[in-house]
């Protein structure tokens, strides 16, 4: 099998010493057309991955940013199907590695093989479950895997040495690193147990390492970048949207806030 | 004792019953739940903290509770012969505070100084704030707005314990709403913290632990209807929320056959999607707030909104070990309306002078529905709480005797 859109990235980053940013985005809000609009903007503006969340009614990780941009899209009408149409129309004009991000529920409802399969057609490249433990989703990750994209799992700093094994065996693709203990949403500091992961990480394993929670600023991204093969940002985008949902200079806000992050983080590797 | 002879003395050990159950928490998380589940497991084999335990049920809580041959109502029914849990004389006003001393002994063993709860009705919560006030722990209680109006007496009970009580204002504002507010407050704090969760719900071990810190009421029921009776009863019914009542009294019965075990679930104002809160009567598998069983869902796997009169009963999912009991025939779970509920309330209130909890009511009403048709039977009802929280409620659905007038 070719290496996934999502391995090439990193091969790409290392090769070029360049962090990998990885944005994510509730899809649906303000609207599932909008969504692929946004997507184009966060790529004009430099970043390198798309973490496509699926709504879902009770996001038990997940601050009142996110929370609340879950709601908009799920009075608005998003579903798995309707994010996967997102990622289709994305793909149609775009090269970029996109992550499906979810709850396990919504996918089960799915049905994995039907997802598997009609994630590859809507050119998603891999999955990432929130609330799913490499326990209860392993037996989800051969089908996934076999439909020839990548299942991405969480390492948090509460994992012992034992449990990271067992996240880097189940992972292809990327690591996503939690830096802190905590829900997802904005921080004045990026923790510090971030680099202590990474450490503990990088013993067991050579997949890449991204690290997000908490990362808000051009300053943050470049602290990050200094250990980690990627930077995540995701309620900080989330906010913009918010904020700036009825206006028309919303793409342009976010493609600067890109462009913004994605330059600090690539001066924290300079 | 916790460790019975019970055959039946699941789950496997990665937390399933059958296929529900198990571990659907964010990474963060399952080592938190490992350490408890660590935890648990020694306690459970040291016998100082059984001693310690059995003597705060005795002393504390007022344990064995008694098993009242409901005489007059019996008669009324001219069926079954129906036998009452009084759950309701323990300290606090229901079972909750079984597992709220058990979880409590157990936080401090693992030296947690701060707990935090989800309460539906705010049994669990006010059981939650007494054991912290016992063993001077910090306090916290997530609460859905809507259950705080509905339920302001305990909010207030709760504060007077000197607990703090935190609205939820997302989602329906009610009890799945709190149970993902406190996952998140432990997801951030879990290194002082223990989430004391009060239902046989969650994430590996909650539901096994739950439901063995309430299973001294099956037990004692069994022992109490043998003598008597000198004979096992023919069915048990209790309410099922999230099912921790019902499984404490259920499961000193499962092995014994005969005994039919009946779950009672909030029939709300009618079956439609929305109206109700009975997850056998339109849920399907699936995975919320860590576990895995039967909820109430939408084609898209969004968790449906509920509705029930009683707040405890009021929550999308059915605990994990009930899901398996159905699947395998072991138990059946049948749907009561608000308005049954309320008027079995009546009938036990004026022919026994018991006003259960509106949450009891329900299994109240199911035996009530039974009783006539089933002569020479014994039936036990878990009265799981008493209704003094829920005057307010029986005063908007009774109108008619909340005027100056009314006698």
């Amino acid at each position: 099998m070719n290496p996934s859109r999502i391995s090439q990235l990193f091969a790409r980053c290392r090769a070029e010493n360049e962090p990998a940013l990885i944005a994510y985005i509730t899809a649906g809000d303000p609207s599932l057309e909008r969504t692929v609009s946004l997507v184009e903007a966060m790529e004009l503006g430099g970043a390198d991955l798309i973490e496509l969340g699926v709504p879902f009614s009770d996001p038990i990780a997940d601050g009142p940013v996110i929370m609340r941009a879950t709601e908009r899209a799920l009075a608005n009408g998003a579903s798995l199907a309707g994010v996967l149409e997102v990622a289709r129309q994305v793909r149609k004009r775009s090269q970029i590695p996109m992550l499906l991000f979810s709850y396990l529920n919504p996918l089960l409802q799915y049905g994995f093989a039907k997802l598997a399969a009609d994630a590859v057609a809507a050119g998603i490249d891999g999955i990432l479950m929130t609330d799913a433990s490499v326990e209860e989703a392993g037996k989800f990750v051969p089908v996934v895997r076999a439909a020839g994209l990548d299942t991405v799992f969480l390492a948090a700093p509460t994992s012992p040495m034992a449990r990271l094994q067992k996240v880097a065996e189940y992972s292809s693709g990327f690591v996503y690193l939690v830096s802190r203990t905590g829900v997802t949403g904005v921080r004045d500091q990026v923790s510090g147990s971030a680099a202590e992961l990474v450490a503990k990480m990088r013993q067991v394993t050579d997949l890449p390492l991204a690290v997000g929670f908490g990362i808000a600023k051009a300053a943050d991204a470049g602290e990050v970048a200094k250990i980690a093969d990627g930077v995540v940002v995701g309620s900080a985008f989330v906010r913009i949207i918010e904020s700036y949902a009825g206006s028309p200079e919303l793409e342009s806000k976010l493609a600067e806030f890109t462009r913004e992050l994605k330059e600090g983080a690539k001066a924290g590797r300079a | 004792m916790i460790t019975s002879s019970n055959p039946y003395n699941g789950p496997d050990s990665g937390g399933h019953f059958g296929p529900y159950g198990g571990r659907y928490v964010p990474e963060v998380l399952m080592n938190p739940l490992e350490e408890l589940e660590q935890a648990y497991a020694a306690a459970r084999e040291d016998p100082t903290f059984h001693a310690e335990l059995a003597g705060l049920l005795k002393d504390y809580a007022g344990r064995p509770t008694p098993l009242y041959f409901a005489k007059r109502l019996s008669e009324t029914l001219g069926g079954a012969k129906i036998y009452i849990k009084r759950e309701d004389l323990l300290h606090t006003g229901a079972h909750k505070i079984n597992n709220a001393l058990g979880q409590i002994l157990l936080a401090r063993r693992m030296g947690k100084e701060r707990i935090i709860a989800e309460t539906g009705a705010g049994q669990h919560g006010v059981a939650t704030a007494t054991v912290c006030a016992l063993f001077g722990m910090k306090c916290v209680i997530y609460m859905g707005e809507e259950d705080m109006r509905r339920q302001r007496l305990n909010v207030f009970r709760m504060r007077l314990l000197g607990a703090t009580v935190t609205g939820v204002t997302s989602g329906s504002r009610t009890l799945k709403d709190a149970i993902s507010e406190a996952m998140r407050d432990w997801v951030t704090n879990v290194g002082d913290t223990h989430y004391l969760l009060g239902s046989a719900l969650g994430s590996h071990p909650y539901p096994m632990m739950v439901r063995d810190f309430h299973s001294c009421m099956g037990i004692e029921a069994r022992a109490q209807i043998l003598e008597k009776e000198g004979r096992l009863p023919d069915q048990v019914i209790a309410c099922v929320g999230g099912g921790s009542n019902a499984i404490g009294i259920f499961h000193a019965f499962i092995p014994d056959v005969g005994v039919k075990l009946v779950g009672v679930e909030a029939g709300g104002r009618s079956l439609e999607p929305g109206q109700h809160a009975a997850r056998f009567a339109g849920g399907s598998p699936g995975v919320l707030q860590g576990c895995y069983s039967y909820v109430l869902q939408n084609g898209d796997g969004q968790i449906s909104l509920t509705h029930s009169v009683s707040a405890g009963l009021d929550y999308a999912m059915i605990g994990p070990e009930h899901a398996n009991l159905a699947d395998e025939g072991r138990a059946e779970y049948v749907p009561c309306s608000d308005a049954d509920a309320l008027e079995a309330a009546q009938i036990l209130a004026r022919t026994e002078g018991l006003i259960p909890a509106l949450e009891s009511a329900h299994g109240v009403a199911e035996a009530l529905r039974r009783a006539p048709s089933a002569s020479g039977q014994i039936f036990i009802v878990n009265l799981s709480g008493r209704g003094d929280k829920d005057i307010d409620i029986y005063r908007e659905n009774l109108k008619e005797l909340d005027e100056p007038e009314s006698n």
